[in-house]
């Protein structure tokens, strides 16, 4: 443990670790001293001397990225010296900028223009043309670099540098003519590159995937946690619906990372946060019986028809890591006595690193493991259906043509008398079950994922469920009511 | 006047070692070798020698914060700086071609006196003539066994002006771009590859053999108050006689000029930029002026390293700032904002100024530039990019003056 030390902050008397920088024990004071380099994962180089402040004694002023704070320091960080020197540096800042904000993706969320806001506001003196540089340099398959919005901070290069150390990005040349350029030979291709547009604190590092789709100001903002794996990475899911006809459509504009120091630190890997593109594709939202025939019907219906086949024996529950605690819960209740198969298969396990992926591509396997349960393995499943040992088949949001073949799986489906499907997307099979039931995506649920160390972690809901879809747990509470001849209460 | 790095610069010969021998060449070095480091030091400290690479901190404090090996073991190092750029330097450039055994024997002092077993110099990258002769005088050295103690490794630079500084010299060091460092941790706690290092100047490290042979006592009687010994300047531009001049410190800028040859004829004193381009420039009025590292910030200038220009009245002041400002643009290592975007639009505006198209408002503007560089960066180049041109303004108002109403006449 650090040692408690008292310091003055704008006169008010702070207590703080000793040692720690004097812009984070600001920040946790409510004093947001303002920079751009300083990034508490990637150091303080202290070259973009916006966190200027005053210390006491000393001869000139100092950066607060790179003061500690000690015993009877006294800091000024709001004096008109103060303002004056980041105003100062602001505009320096700016003197090369090209100010492109009505076509920069970064309006809205800009640090010069936030600055320019907060402390700014002056008239321009710079008569001098501005330095031109490459605007457009497709700098990996995520990012897209524009020189000329850079500030050279070295955030970006910090990072390749130090955290995936794969060193695609650097400051070349020397004094006004510097910029950012991607490493000879490199191109911005690690698994972790879109956290390099985050840290940007300016429009130099856009998203590809998100340029000129939305303006971030009519974004909402809801908290969750990437299901890409089990690391179970607090992220932020960015939801489009007051300009729905922007993002092509799409309700999700994008994924960040949220900050969380037992879990992901500041980052998030890019195989998460590019995921959102299917999460509204062939989306169901109906609750349809299809056999005899295609047919909706309500959830009432299915649920009494669907619980009268659960009471009886050879039931078999097919599920993956993607449900929450609560639908696992729930399954726990509804499915006793029932085998469970959510092993991950093959097409749920894919690379992993130090860093932060895991090779599990589901966030919660380990939720059903707390709860005690445990998983068969699929060719035990396939060899039951096969003797004609599984009656009732329960498949929850996972693609048997995945594990088996397409022509298996449609083979060993027909074994089972009666099959259901519950899911939010289609999968290759989901005509070929007797129910279908639509299903909330995560974004659309509340609910609680445990990660792969036995973090338990909230996700929140980001937007409101598509047609007649309803959360696992839900579904499985209604049919729970069913099977258990209560159909009274299943209105309710 | 008494000299002690040049005395001997009429021997053709000097830089060999048999030559440099016979003249109490070494003798410094075996004396320091029957020294403790700490009494080496001591020495040093005794001698107020001077920090001559621009900076002017004391020698011996410096060395004396280099942690001890109990404290802080493994190994330490000894870089010499001989990547002399400033503008109007070239005093290191000479100590270097005439007299490299004196620096190598400096260099093996220091090394004893803050236990450093490696030795680098650092030689600026186009001075490929003092590289051989420094080079060929090391092996010299090995061979006649001076070098038991140290190992003396050399280095190159690339032509960036900033790795002249310390701090970014080391980093050029370990193979990264020269971008200077911001202490703390000083060098002498962490250097080059974060080991405890000492990097002094070729001229400072020159010194230490007097001060060896005759004692720091000796030394210090030669200089002024605090300022031991002699300092070498480099005398350029319009004067009779440029060359390299070495006086004890605190003499008077009078004398250093008259040396020189006093202003070419037919021409008036303008003014004298002191220790190399980046420093404000002495006026007439300042003639009389003791040169040394405490006594010239009287007149808000710099002895920084010695390299001094004349100008007579034909300079335009405008010019002036403009020539210097370009080069701190060009030479600006791009690290920190106010630096990197000042330097350019500083110099932009000077250039439009050059060109006829200047305004009454740009003059306040600079001044306000400069004021919100000085002191905001990471290091002295950013410090002096905007100090010159407001220099130039208080001191020559008049050149500005004439040079945009000109302009708005034409």
């Amino acid at each position: 443990m650090a040692k408690k030390v008292k310091f003055k902050l704008d006169g008010r008397e702070i207590e703080a670790d000793e040692g720690r920088l004097v812009i984070d024990a600001a920040k946790d004071a409510g004093v947001n001293i303002p920079h751009y380099c300083y990034h508490p994962a990637l150091g303080n180089p202290g070259n973009c001397r916006m966190c200027i402040v005053e210390v006491a004694g000393a001869p000139k002023p100092q950066v607060s990225c790179r003061t500690s704070v000690r015993e009877g320091l006294d800091v000024k960080t709001a004096s008109d010296a103060v303002k004056r020197a980041q105003a100062s540096a602001l505009e320096l800042h700016l003197v090369n900028h090209p100010l492109d904000c009505p076509v920069c993706d970064q309006s809205g969320e800009c640090g010069l223009q936030n600055y320019y806001m907060e402390i700014g506001q002056y008239q321009s003196s710079v008569r001098e043309d501005k330095q031109h540089k490459d605007k457009r340099i497709e700098a990996g398959p995520h990012v897209m670099l524009d020189q000329e919005r850079c500030i050279l901070c070295t955030r970006c290069t910090r990072f390749v540098d130090n955290v995936t150390q794969t060193h695609e990005l650097g400051v070349f040349r020397r004094g006004h003519t510097e910029r950012l350029e991607l490493t000879p030979g490199l191109i911005l291709d690690n698994a972790y590159s879109g956290n390099v547009v985050d840290i940007c604190p300016v429009g130099a590092l856009t998203d590809r995937d998100f340029r000129y789709k939305v303006r971030v100001w009519y974004l909402d903002q809801t908290d969750s946690i990437c299901p890409g794996c089990s690391r179970g990475c607090n992220i932020s899911v960015h939801t489009n619906t007051q300009r729905p006809w922007h993002n092509d459509g799409k309700r999700v504009a994008r994924l960040k990372p949220r900050h969380n120091h037992e879990v992901n630190g500041y980052w998030m890997c890019d195989e998460g946060r590019y995921n959102t593109g299917s999460l509204d594709l062939g989306r169901l939202g109906r609750v349809l019986r299809l056999s005899p025939q295609k047919q909706d019907v309500s959830w009432e219906a299915a649920a009494s028809e669907i619980g009268a086949k659960l009471r009886d024996g050879g039931v078999a529950f097919v599920a993956s890591g993607m449900l929450s605690n609560e639908d696992w819960a729930a399954a726990k209740e509804l499915f006793a006595g029932a085998k469970f198969y959510f092993s991950a298969q093959p097409d749920q396990i894919g690379e992993e690193d130090a860093l932060l992926r895991r090779r599990e591509k589901v966030p919660n396997l380990k939720g059903a493991e707390a709860l005690g349960l445990s998983s068969g393995t699929f060719d035990e499943l396939a060899k039951d259906l096969e003797a004609g040992k599984v009656r009732a088949l329960y498949v929850v949001e996972r693609d048997l043509a995945k594990i088996w073949g397409v022509e298996r799986a449609k083979s060993l489906l027909s074994k089972a008398a009666f099959r259901v499907f519950q899911g939010p997307n289609k999968v290759e099979l989901s005509e070929s079950y007797d129910f279908r039931l639509p299903a909330t995506a995560y974004v659309e649920e509340e609910g609680h994922f445990t990660n792969f160390e036995g973090i338990v972690q909230a996700y929140c809901k980001a937007l409101e469920p598509i047609g007649e879809a309803r959360p696992d747990w839900d579904i499985f509470r209604l049919l729970a009511t069913a099977k258990s001849g209560a159909a009274a209460e299943v209105a309710a | 006047m008494t000299k002690i790095l040049t005395k001997h610069f009429d021997e053709p010969k000097l830089h060999e070692l048999e030559t440099y021998k016979r003249l109490d060449g070494y003798k410094g070095l075996e004396k320091a070798l029957t020294l403790a480091p700490a009494e080496v030091t001591a020495e040093v400290l005794k001698s107020n020698l001077r920090g001559l690479g621009g900076a002017g901190f004391p020698t011996g404090a410096k060395w004396g914060t280099v942690p001890p090996v109990d404290k802080v073991p493994g190994p330490r190092y000894v870089v010499v700086n001989a990547d002399e750029s400033e503008p109007g330097c070239f005093k290191d450039r000479v100590l270097l071609t005439r007299a490299p055994h004196q620096l190598i024997e400096g260099l093996l002092i220091a090394a004893h006196a803050i236990g450093a077993k490696e030795a680098f110099i650092f030689v600026r990258g186009e001075y490929q003539n003092q590289y051989d002769i420094i080079e060929k005088a090391v092996k010299e050295a090995e061979a006649a066994g001076y070098t038991k103690h140290a190992k003396l490794m050399l280095m190159r630079g690339a032509g960036a002006y900033i790795s002249g500084l310390d701090t970014a010299l080391l980093e050029t060091m370990e193979g990264k771009k020269a971008w200077p460092r911001q202490p703390p941790p000083f060098p002498t706690v962490a250097g080059l590859m974060a080991k405890p290092t000492v990097v002094n100047n070729v001229e400072t490290l020159s010194m230490l053999p007097f001060i060896l042979r005759e004692g720091g006592e000796a030394f210090a009687k030669i200089g002024s108050a605090k300022n031991g010994g002699t300092v070498v300047f480099s005398v350029s531009g319009h004067v009779e006689k440029p060359g390299i001049y070495e006086v004890p410190m605190g003499s008077k800028l009078r004398d250093v000029l008259t040396l020189a040859g006093g202003v070419r004829k037919g021409h008036t004193l303008k003014c004298v930029i002191p220790g190399g381009t980046s420093m404000p420039p002495l006026m007439e009025k300042d003639l009389d002026l003791a040169l040394d590292f405490d006594q010239i910030r009287a007149a808000g200038t710099f002895l920084g390293a010695g390299g001094m220009i004349v100008l007579d009245e034909t300079a335009d002041a405008v010019a002036v700032a403009h020539n210097i400002e370009r080069f701190l643009t060009h030479e600006s290592c791009g690290q920190c904002t106010p630096c990197r975007e000042g330097s350019y639009w500083n110099e932009e505006i000077l250039e439009r100024m050059l060109h006829g198209k200047g305004t009454p408002e740009d003059v306040p503007n600079m001044t306000r530039i400069g004021e919100n560089i000085t002191g905001k960066v990471i290091c002295a180049l950013g410090d002096t990019v905007g100090m010159v041109t407001r220099a130039y303004i208080q001191r020559f108002p008049e050149d500005f003056k004439k040079r945009i109403s000109d302009g708005q006449k034409s």
